[in-house]
């Protein structure tokens, strides 16, 4: 087992990709480093990026949000203005885990880890969040949805990390919430999860929508089902029972020790209707 | 397997190590260094008894790698007290009866100085959250959270003395 | 003026709340736990574990873990004692350390490596080949009570048919059916109780050393190091005196560390590897491979007249003990009851055998799961009489002169004291808002005595050691040393209480059934009283009087009667200060069989408050109400009543073993199994009454115990108040709520 820290991703991707045996990027390390000590994963190669400059800092920049890969959920949470224009998705990756887990976990871990019940990721596929993946042959910008392709699997080539998560600006008159269910108040993998980002026009009508659900499905589903239901409406009674069907349509979960099949799908519809109403108040509908 | 070396600050004081590069932060410190303050209730972050801070952010000492803390700061619960001066929250634990088998008390100081150096006046749901991923068997939280916002008191009116005094020596100069 | 009882008794330091004295260590994290330890030349040893929830091993090859380099020793059951023909109970407990020719759940041991590290030690485990022949298991306590059910212990046997059903127990008195038939209404119903973990955050641990002379040492975290010593000396075949056993500071044990679990391996290791070995279980080890409590099955009914008489009632149990016969499903059946006068009652347990860890003690191991039971029906049959649920149990409390249940009589108790303070609470006055519901339950634990030894040693400058054998579970050396202080009349930063090892006490019984400060405490007084005879006898000396002139007073001796009036007092450190030209060290000794623990009840107040569209429950407020007896520390006495309600919250609500089809334990991680978070809880309000117990000489009552008791129950009739229909199965999780309230009825 080896342990590299290098300082450009271009680096990182070279020693990724350099490596016989297996090789894993360590972000936050707290998905990997319960990994390896249940013993699910024994690395050859470990490569910590958090010495990558670019992994480091969260950007504004013209289009929007920057946010490293090695940022940790604490340091998202202090950052007042993707705060502002994201609450949704702070709001999601602060929900991952502890504080102790906060001061490492990041959304681009988050992501790879490719869990159907990572608290971030809805959130950022309603926010319809990029990332910059960088790799032995250079770099391409990916849909963050199309990075996990089942549990525990990413559609990353060997060689590749992800060097940031953009998120796009905010637009006038637009929200966005994420609600997940867990047994506890704290520390539990969700058991359902809703994310929603809409956009309404000058009259409160929902003219934009995407509704992301975790925990329901090998992988976090966009439900265009949902975002249809709301779209045009402004979120009254009818819209509201149109989407909670459409998110409980949406859902092949399956019976584990965290829930069953039964209650997933009920609960589904609960929360994308309670999160549908909270990013509607936060883009200045009144309902 | 080869051994990283690794030079970092803990508690204030240089130390250097080599471990394995799958060695967690939390076996070195135990292991290598002798600091058994912090322990291992789970090794997979559910519990936060292995609570230490790096550069100041608050960490399962489980969840990081040994190697990883090269040039940085680490302090634990043995850094806590100042010289042979208890920090508030130390003797607010043991004012209120905070700890029964004391075996989470270290993580739970080691958050809570975490939480009041960033918010030195939280509220009783703040505080519950705050030591959400301190797991304590015991004591059903109530007397931790007494003791933590007694302690936040006490630091807040010590913050307010020395504020005093600073003010004080200003005008005297003045 | 006539002589003190326990009643009227007029303490100086009792009572008060001081600083514990191991305080300083456990802040600043010096103290040093099971884990904490180290040697020169330790080995670690890891343990190899069963995959299988019930198998048949055919054969184990650690030929190639043996010849790793750095591997010093691999063991498996061939390399210890063979018990099969000796006695029944050692010969289950050695194999539950390390299974014998069969897996009996997942995660039996089946062999153990001590290397030179850690990575080295799992690198050999990988290496051990297990031949498994897998059997049919069962893991549910009803399934395995069915005709065609695997059977788990072929010898065990009921009508000369091998069966799961290892004990029968029944208690009561009075005509049952007679009772049911006098009563206007009967509620019978049945319940259900899942697998709880005691879920101490400190892994078990030990760090032992054998040499081959046969002498041994052993660091452990336990609640019994004298009893770890026995058990150990005896499997392994050792000289009792040549084990010496040390218990550590205890990172939490509520039961389940009053058993050995892997310490036995640690030893065989360090034998066979002639070098100290480390062996710390991983905290899925200790879910897997330790003692969780029963999960359960219970029917019950109760019968009463429309004033509220209870005419009669009954219970029947059936407790599930993992592959060994224990004593939990008797425990179920006599407390079940405990609560309240009846004058025809019956209850009968089952204990059964299925594919599951061994069940060890849990804080008033048993009760919960029966309370929950009997207290859920008592709200049923109050409503359906249409009587207040305090005010029925107070109707039905049992006192002082009322058979017990379980049969003794009962002498001056608290249940009715306790029940009166909830009708009395303030909290019973706070408004229920929408989807919020209030409950009340009762609990009953017996507590225990036992063996106990004390050695208080007094030195020249007029400070204690007090040396005391049972462990300090959360506060025992505050305590101690206030009894010390207080008999002997000195302050309480005069007395240094140290818990000692096997080598420096006589046989200690494990520190179990609340009994740590209600026996070491009276083996402190005896000792501190034993002392005070020689101070007595010294200050005669230095004196030159008759020492029948002399009274022992507020940490002094006085000379009596107008001949001694001349002389001043000599306190316990001008008599300690001379003790070496008097006679040599002053020490006072006490061992003792500690018999009368009085028996505790408690009642409890929630409120919870219910989301209808999720089924996740909220406590708003909680309530504990508890006889102490007397309250040495009140705020160790607090502790014990908030930690215990802490834990039978988690219990209710959220806390659970959840089996696979495979009959694999799904969750042994504390983020699945789900203890309750600091977000998780109000404030737990607690009321400490104190009913002395006359059977001690402060009126002392176990206080560790009771607590855990009622609040399954009181939860449950919360959150059935709430949602407005009857939950049966504990826990009360989300989904099984939101399926209660769907289905209009009990989930």
């Amino acid at each position: 087992m080896r342990y590299e820290a290098p300082t450009s991703s271009k680096e990182a991707a070279k020693l990724l990709a350099g490596t016989k045996g297996k090789a894993v990027v360590l972000a936050g390390g707290t998905d990997l480093l319960v990994r390896m000590k249940m013993g699910h994963v024994e690395p050859d190669l470990i490569v910590d990026i958090k010495r990558i400059e670019a992994t480091q800092a969260i950007k504004k920049t013209a289009s929007g949000f920057k946010i490293g890969a090695g940022v940790p959920g604490a340091t998202m949470g202090r950052n007042s203005a993707l705060k502002k224009a994201w609450p949704g998705v702070v709001e999601a990756a602060e929900l991952i885990g502890s504080d102790q887990i906060q001061g490492r976990c990041t959304i681009a871990g988050n992501l790879c880890n490719a869990s159907p019940a990572a608290d971030s990721v809805p959130a950022m596929v309603a926010a319809g969040a990029k990332a910059a993946v960088v790799g032995p042959n250079g770099r391409r910008t990916v849909a963050v949805e199309k990075i996990p392709t089942g549990p525990g699997k990413t559609s990353l080539k060997k060689g590749e990390m992800i060097e940031s998560i953009s998120l796009p600006k905010k637009a006038p008159r637009s929200g966005d919430a994420y609600l997940r269910f867990i047994p506890r108040t704290e520390m539990d993998i969700a058991v359902v999860s809703a994310g929603v980002n809409l956009t309404l026009d000058n009259k409160g009508v929902v003219k934009m929508a995407r509704v992301a659900l975790g925990a329901i499905a090998p992988t976090v589903v966009l439900v265009e089902d949902a975002a249809k239901a709301i779209v045009g409406s402004k979120l009254d009674e009818e819209a509201l029972s149109a989407l909670a069907a459409a998110c409980e349509a949406a859902c092949k979960p399956i019976d584990d020790m965290r829930g069953t099949i039964e209650f997933r799908t009920e609960v589904a519809g609960v929360l994308g209707r309670r999160a549908a109403k909270l990013a509607y108040e936060r883009a200045g509908g009144k309902s | 397997m080869s051994g990283v070396q690794v030079s970092t600050t803990i508690n204030g004081d240089v130390e250097e190590f080599v471990c394995h590069p799958g060695e967690t932060l939390l076996d070195v410190l135990r292991n290598r260094l002798g600091l058994i303050g912090a322990k291992e209730g789970c090794g997979t972050g559910d519990c936060g008894a292995c609570s230490v801070t790096v550069d100041g952010e608050l960490v399962c000492s489980c969840l990081v790698l040994g190697a990883e803390v090269e040039g940085r700061k680490v302090t634990t619960v043995e850094g806590l007290a100042d010289g042979n001066k208890l920090h508030p929250l130390q003797e607010q634990f043991l004012d209120n009866a905070a700890l029964q088998c004391g075996i989470c008390t270290p993580g739970f100081l080691v958050a809570a100085k975490a939480l009041l150096d960033r918010n030195p006046d939280p509220t009783e749901e703040e505080i519950r959250y705050a030591l959400a991923g301190n797991l304590c068997r015991c004591t059903g939280y109530d007397k931790i959270v007494r003791a933590v916002d007694a302690a936040a008191k006490d630091l807040r009116a010590e913050a307010k003395k020395a504020a005093k005094k600073k003010a004080a020596k200003k005008a005297k100069k003045a | 003026m006539a002589e003190q009882t326990y009643t009227d008794q007029e303490f100086k330091v009792i009572g008060t709340r001081p600083r514990r004295p191991d305080g300083v260590d456990k802040v600043t994290g010096r103290a040093r736990y099971g884990a904490d330890a180290f040697a020169p030349g330790q080995l670690v040893a890891r343990v190899l574990r069963s995959p299988h929830a019930h198998a048949t091993i055919k054969k184990i090859d650690t030929s190639k873990a043996e010849k790793m380099k750095g591997v010093k020793a691999v063991i498996t059951s061939a390399d210890l004692p063979d018990l099969t023909e000796g006695n029944r109970g050692n010969f289950d407990i050695l194999e539950n350390c390390m299974a014998r020719g069969r897996a009996l759940y997942h995660g039996h041991a089946v062999a153990a490596v001590a290397a030179i590290d850690e990575p080295t030690a799992r690198k050999a485990l990988k290496a051990i080949k297990v031949e498994y022949k897998v059997l049919p298991h069962v893991t549910d306590v009803d399934a395995a009570m069915a005709d065609d059910a695997p059977i788990v212990q072929p010898h065990v046997q009921q009508d000369g048919k091998p069966s799961n059903i290892a004990n029968v127990s029944q208690f009561g008195h009075g005509d049952v059916d007679g009772g049911f038939a006098e009563a206007d209404v009967v509620i019978e119903k049945s319940y259900k109780t899942e697998q709880t973990h005691q879920g101490y955050i400190e892994p078990h641990a030990c760090l032992a050393s054998v040499g081959p002379d046969g002498q041994g040492e052993l660091w452990v975290t336990t609640q019994g190091h004298f009893t770890f010593r026995t058990v150990c000396a005896q499997l392994l075949g050792m000289d009792i005196a040549k084990l010496k056993v040390t218990s550590s500071e205890i990172g939490g044990g509520f039961g389940g560390k009053t058993h050995v679990w892997m310490e036995p391996l640690a030893l065989a290791l360090s034998r066979k590897a002639n070098r100290p070995v480390k062996l710390v279980m991983g905290r899925d080890e200790v879910f897997m491979g330790s003692g969780p409590t029963c999960s359960t099955s219970m029917d019950v009914k109760i019968g009463a007249k429309k004033d509220g008489t209870i005419t009669a009632a009954e219970a029947t149990l059936r407790y599930q003990d993992g592959p060994y016969p224990g004593p939990w499903g008797m425990l179920g059946a006599m407390t079940s009851f405990a609560c309240y006068d009846l004058p025809n009652v019956k209850t009968v347990a089952y204990d059964v055998l299925v594919n599951r860890p061994k069940v060890a003690a849990y804080r008033a191991p048993s009760a919960p799961m029966a309370a929950f039971g009997v207290e859920s029906t008592m709200d049923l049959v109050a409503e359906a009489i249409g009587m207040d649920p305090v005010d029925f149990r107070i109707q039905n409390a049992a006192k002082e002169g009322t058979r017990a249940s379980y049969g003794p009589t009962y002498g001056p108790i608290g249940i009715g004291p306790t029940l009166d303070a909830v009708k009395n609470h303030p909290h019973m006055q706070a408004k229920l808002g929408p989807n919020q519901g209030r409950g009340m339950a009762c609990g009953f634990w017996f507590n225990f005595g036992g063996q106990t030894c004390t050695d208080l040693n007094i030195g020249t400058d007029g400070t204690v050691n007090l040396t005391v054998g049972t462990v300090d579970v959360g506060g025992a050396r505050a305590s101690m040393s206030l009894i010390a202080a207080e008999e002997l009349g000195i302050s309480y930063d005069k007395v240094k209480c140290n818990i000692g090892d096997t080598a420096s006490l006589g046989h200690n019984d494990t520190t179990e059934g609340s009994r740590g400060t209600f026996s070491s405490g009276m083996a402190t007084i005896f000792a501190a009283r034993a002392a005070v005879d020689v101070l007595k006898q010294r200050a005669a000396l230095m004196w030159e009087i008759d020492v029948d002139d002399i009274e022992w007073k507020d940490g002094a001796a006085h000379a009596q009667g107008v001949a001694h009036s001349n002389l001043a007092p000599l306190t316990l450190e001008e008599i300690a200060k001379k003790s070496p030209q008097t006679g040599g060290p002053i020490a006072g000794h006490n061992e003792v069989v500690a018999d009368g623990a009085g028996v505790s009840f408690a009642s409890h107040i929630c409120d919870v408050e219910v989301d209808p569209e999720t089924g996740s429950t909220r406590v708003l407020r909680y309530t504990v109400v508890q006889d102490a007896g007397k309250a040495i520390h009140p705020a160790y006495v607090e502790g014990q009543f908030q930690g215990a309600a802490a834990q039978g919250i988690g219990w209710a609500l959220n806390e659970e073993y959840v089996y696979g089809e495979d009959g694999r334990l799904q969750n042994p991680s504390f983020l699945d199994y789900r203890i309750p978070v600091c977000s998780d809880l109000p404030f737990i309000d607690t009321e400490i009454l104190e009913i002395p117990n006359p059977n001690h000489p402060y009126g002392i009552r176990g206080v560790g115990e009771t607590s855990i008791v009622p609040p399954l129950a009181a939860i449950s009739n919360a959150v059935s108040n709430a949602v407005g229909v009857r939950l049966d199965h504990i826990p009360m999780s989300p989904p099984r709520v939101l399926k209660a309230i769907k289905d209009g009825n009990g989930a």
